[in-house]
């Protein structure tokens, strides 16, 4: 690594955020709101990797395409927790294992 | 042109009796077949002496081309020689009465009639066919559609399951027969190029060193032929080994067994072998066959028929004697005299068969001998129709059967073979039992004490005269034919009237021979008939409870008779039973657990499969995810290693 | 220089927020976590020079989505110690998991090399004078219009598809019920009364409305559906 800061630092940290997103869906599987966070937080790793290209190749598409990301992320979100808050009512509890009917 | 008519009078009726019959009413379809008949029978014989008289020449009547395949060609024509045209003839006749005969014998019968007649006539119009070939294709035609109207007339009744059974029987029994007769007319094709008869026949001394091989053997070309065609002939006309069908065929309508297995269809092995005489003639082998299987099955047929209590059975196991009689004339080379008892036979075979029937039909369907007697009084008529018919049979001058059995008997001793010896003694002894069993029959049924219950006896009747007419034309038939045809078949005439219909080779002086037997030979078959009247008389009429004590002194014997042999037990141990096990075999592995599986299993694999596969759908999300995240590391690996 | 520093120390916060939102034990120390981290990305954004996209971050991130996970959290009463159950167990597989996708990414990252021509390929290059968020004004509302559009009715399906998965009917509410108003006959509703010179309304008897007696069960039984 030198002092400049390049496109492999960005790409580097936002790595290491989709690693850590996966793995929170992974170590979260009881908890779906942490699952939803998790899932964020792998949105936000894209973001950085379309920006981090889009500001070293001088293109602005990208930064149009994280933003149509992050539309979608907020929608994503929204739907998500409603789908939770439903399911606790319903069920009293937001173990995600308990939904399986769709079990084959 | 009449011949033509002749030929195809019948079809026309079978085709309107049979496919209009429903439509058209019982008596109008039954009034169509029997005019087509009459029409048949007035220009059948009109045709005959035609060409006997020298109005009409001999030729072919050319009808079309059946197959023209490279180069096989048949074709369908009408043969007009003398054999073919007193063949012709005589069914046509015979065919006719047995028609007029059916109107009252059918009369009270369940089913509607104009099925049976439109069968009666499409079996005339194939045993026509049959004789008036010109070639061998159109030949096994004609064969092949009396075999399938006989099966059609023994399982007329088809509610009865015996007769069914015999019905398949016949035909299957004829088709092992047909089968070796193909194979027979496949190999005159193969050494000669063409199946018709006007090619073939003068071909024929030219291919004399022609062999085959066959079965790691090496035999002449005609020896096999004729063996072919023999076993084919042995097929439809019931002789030992493929007679097992003939009695079962008495379960057909009495008519039927007049017509089909009396005067015509089992006939048509005889008429086979006379045919092809000009190959026979080189077949010396064939010939030898010929003579002992047929003196054999008259000797066989004899045996049985003598203890049968059936009066329809007794009759035909005289059929298949008789037949075995031809046999043995044709096997000595004299063709001719198996020609003339061919037409004798039809007639007063035919006589004899309607004769039982009239009886059969007086005792209201009552066919077992042993429930009948006394009925001569009751049912006059028919009783002197059946002892014409006996009479006839037995070889009794001046009746038919004297004349043409006695040739047989002289020719057999004439031919000075061997083999001719054997047929000498086998139809001389034959002709013992022949009379033995005919006044069996005759005494069983028209004398003594009446054993029938006395329901049946009141119903008791002579026949009306739709049926008692066809009678007496035959009757008289088998009174004068025998004189009446001695001198133009094996007579002084014999060469111009056949004209080279049948082939005799130029050593073959048999019907010359047959004028310089000893005496004795002349005299024996009408000596040893009447030594069988004799027994017969003795055993039946004065002293009756002879037979039961013989037949329980010597009881295997009686029940070796009784049971035909045991040939049908014999083939079914040896045929049926593994057929059916072997069917049982191929049915319920080969069929149901195999190839049934084959399907079923794959069916229950994918359903099994997709059960397992459904196990993926747990239902958890964190799974769901966890296999997401897998698939991403795959396919990124798989990214960096292509690279 | 400057950047460089600001750089690291972005990135390191961002990565531990990152991790501690995984697995923190307390949710809503979770969703806070996830704000901080949201807020570091932006400012990483800020340095690469996307600062409209900073700004709409925290706007929309921060100030919706976060929020609204803290409502959820908040709002669903959950016993959070027993949903950590399995986190031990899969700890070992999910960080091998992890590793390996980290140790692709650094290996599909390490290879990269840019097209020759690259950089002549640009589809919207930046233009000079302007600034970001006038750049990608223009960019948006031009080329990218009908996406742009789509994204609103994005937006707009979310919205509905949320209100109708949570919307509960309350049978108190009263709204009207256009059908049965315009169905209504005379009969129903007037009643005509002669009333004497003098006589009171109590005398008329007209204080009890008509329909009472159905309607006091039914309601009754509606407020038993507690809440």
């Amino acid at each position: 690594m030198g002092t400049e800061v390049g496109v492999g630092h960005y790409l580097v940290v936002s790595a290491i955020l989709l690693v850590l997103g996966i793995f929170g869906i992974f170590l979260n599987r009881k908890n779906v709101i942490i699952i939803l966070m998790s899932i964020e937080l792998i949105l936000l790793a894209v973001n950085l990797n379309l920006v981090a290209f889009s500001a070293s190749l001088g293109d602005l598409v990208g930064q149009v395409f994280a933003m149509f990301v992050l539309t979608v992320a907020a929608a994503e979100a929204a739907i998500g927790l409603a789908i939770v808050v439903i399911y606790f009512r319903n069920r009293g509890s937001i173990q995600v294992e308990d939904v399986n009917l769709m079990k084959g | 042109m009449i011949y033509a008519v002749a030929v195809f009078a019948p079809l026309f009726g079978a085709l309107v009796a049979g496919l209009l019959g429903r439509s058209i009413g019982d008596r109008a379809a039954m009034a169509v077949s029997v005019l087509c008949m009459l029409v048949a029978a007035a220009l059948g014989p009109i045709a005959c002496f035609q060409l006997v008289g020298g109005d009409a020449s001999a030729g072919t009547v050319s009808l079309g081309t059946w197959v023209d395949a490279g180069h096989f060609h048949a074709s369908w024509a009408l043969r007009y020689d003398t054999l073919s045209a007193v063949m012709v003839a005589m069914v046509c006749f015979v065919a006719m009465l047995i028609h007029v005969y059916s109107i009252g014998y059918m009369a009270h019968d369940a089913y509607p009639r104009y099925r049976f007649f439109s069968y009666l006539s499409l079996f005339t119009f194939s045993m026509l066919m049959l004789v008036t070939a010109d070639n061998l294709l159109q030949l096994f035609f004609g064969w092949e559609g009396v075999g399938l109207c006989s099966y059609l007339l023994i399982g007329y009744w088809y509610d009865r399951p015996s007769a069914n059974a015999a019905a398949i029987k016949a035909f299957i029994t004829n088709r092992i027969g047909d089968l070796f007769f193909a194979v027979g007319i496949a190999l005159i094709f193969f050494k000669f190029g063409s199946i018709e008869f006007s090619t073939i026949f003068p071909a024929v001394p030219q291919h004399g060193a022609d062999t085959y091989s066959v079965l790691g053997g090496t035999y002449p070309a005609f020896e096999v032929i004729g063996v072919l065609l023999f076993i084919g002939a042995m097929g439809k006309s019931a002789q030992i080994g493929l007679h097992v069908w003939l009695p079962d065929a008495m379960e057909g309508p009495t008519p039927v067994s007049a017509l089909i297995h009396a005067a015509t269809m089992v006939t048509a092995g005889v008429f086979l072998v006379a045919r092809m005489s000009p190959i026979y003639e080189f077949a010396p082998f064939a010939l030898g066959l010929v003579t002992f299987i047929g003196a054999t099955t008259a000797l066989f047929a004899a045996t049985i028929g003598c203890v049968q209590n059936d009066i329809k059975r007794v009759i035909a196991y005289s059929t298949c004697s008789q037949l075995g009689y031809m046999f043995a004339a044709a096997g000595v080379g004299a063709f001719q005299v198996s020609i003339f008892h061919l037409i004798t036979h039809a007639f007063f075979k035919a006589l004899l068969f309607l004769s039982a029937g009239s009886v059969i039909h007086a005792m209201s369907d009552e066919q077992d001998m042993r429930k009948m007697g006394g009925l001569w009084r009751m049912i006059p008529w028919t009783c002197a129709m059946m002892w014409i018919g006996s009479l006839a049979l037995a070889g009794i001058p001046p009746f038919a059967g004297y004349y043409s059995k006695d040739a047989i008997i002289s020719a057999t001793y004439a031919s000075g073979t061997g083999i001719g010896m054997y047929g000498f003694i086998c139809t001389v002894l034959a002709a013992l039992l022949t009379a033995f069993y005919s006044w069996r029959l005759l005494f069983m049924t028209f004398n003594g004490k009446s054993r029938a219950d006395h329901h049946v006896l009141e119903h008791v009747h002579e026949s009306p005269w739709v049926m008692i007419g066809p009678l007496l034309v035959l009757g008289t038939g088998a009174i004068v034919a025998g004189k009446l045809l001695d001198g133009t078949f094996i007579g002084e005439g014999w060469q111009e009237f056949w004209n080279g219909a049948i082939f005799n080779a130029p050593n073959n002086h048999v019907l010359a021979g047959l004028e310089h037997v000893p005496g004795w030979v002349e005299m024996s078959p009408l000596v040893v008939g009447l030594l069988g009247i004799a027994l017969a008389y003795v055993m039946y009429i004065a002293n009756p409870l002879l037979p039961m004590r013989l037949a329980t002194m010597f009881r295997p014997i009686y029940l070796f008779l009784l049971n035909k042999w045991y040939f049908d037990e014999l083939y079914d141990a040896i045929f049926v039973q593994p057929a059916i096990r072997l069917a049982r075999m191929l049915w319920q592995t080969g069929d149901a657990t195999i190839i049934d599986g084959v399907p079923n299993g794959l069916a229950e694999i994918t359903v099994d499969g997709s059960r397992q596969a459904v196990k993926i759908q747990t239902g958890s999300l964190a799974v769901y995810a966890f296999v997401m995240l897998i698939g991403v590391v795959v396919l990124v690996g798989l990214f960096l290693v292509s690279r | 220089m400057i950047a460089t520093v600001f750089f690291y120390i972005f990135a390191v916060v961002l990565l531990i927020s990152a991790a501690m939102v995984v697995s923190s034990r307390n949710p809503v120390h979770s969703v806070l976590f996830l704000i901080l981290s949201f807020f570091n990305a932006a400012a990483l954004f800020l340095i690469a020079g996307a600062e409209f996209l900073a700004m709409i971050l925290m706007i929309v991130y921060v100030g919706a989505v976060a929020v609204l996970f803290l409502f959820v959290v908040m709002m669903l009463d959950i016993d959070f110690a027993e949903l950590r159950g399995g986190f031990q167990r899969y700890l070992p597989i999910g960080a091998t998991v992890g590793a390996v996708l980290f140790i692709e990414l650094a290996l599909v990252i390490s290879g990269w090399k840019f097209a020759p021509g690259a950089p002549t390929l640009r589809l919207a290059p930046v233009p000079a004078q302007v600034s970001n968020t006038a750049a990608l004004g223009r960019l948006l509302y031009t080329d990218y219009v009908f996406l742009f559009q789509a994204a609103g009715l994005l937006l707009l399906v979310a919205m509905i598809g949320a209100i109708v998965l949570t919307l509960r009917d309350r049978k108190t509410s009263r709204h009207q019920i256009i059908r049965v108003q315009t169905e209504r006959t005379v009969a129903e509703t007037l009643e005509m009364v002669t009333v004497s010179i003098g006589a009171g309304v109590k005398d008329i008897g007209i204080f009890e409305p008509k329909v009472a007696e159905q309607e006091e069960p039914e309601s009754a039984e509606e407020t038993h559906h507690g809440h």
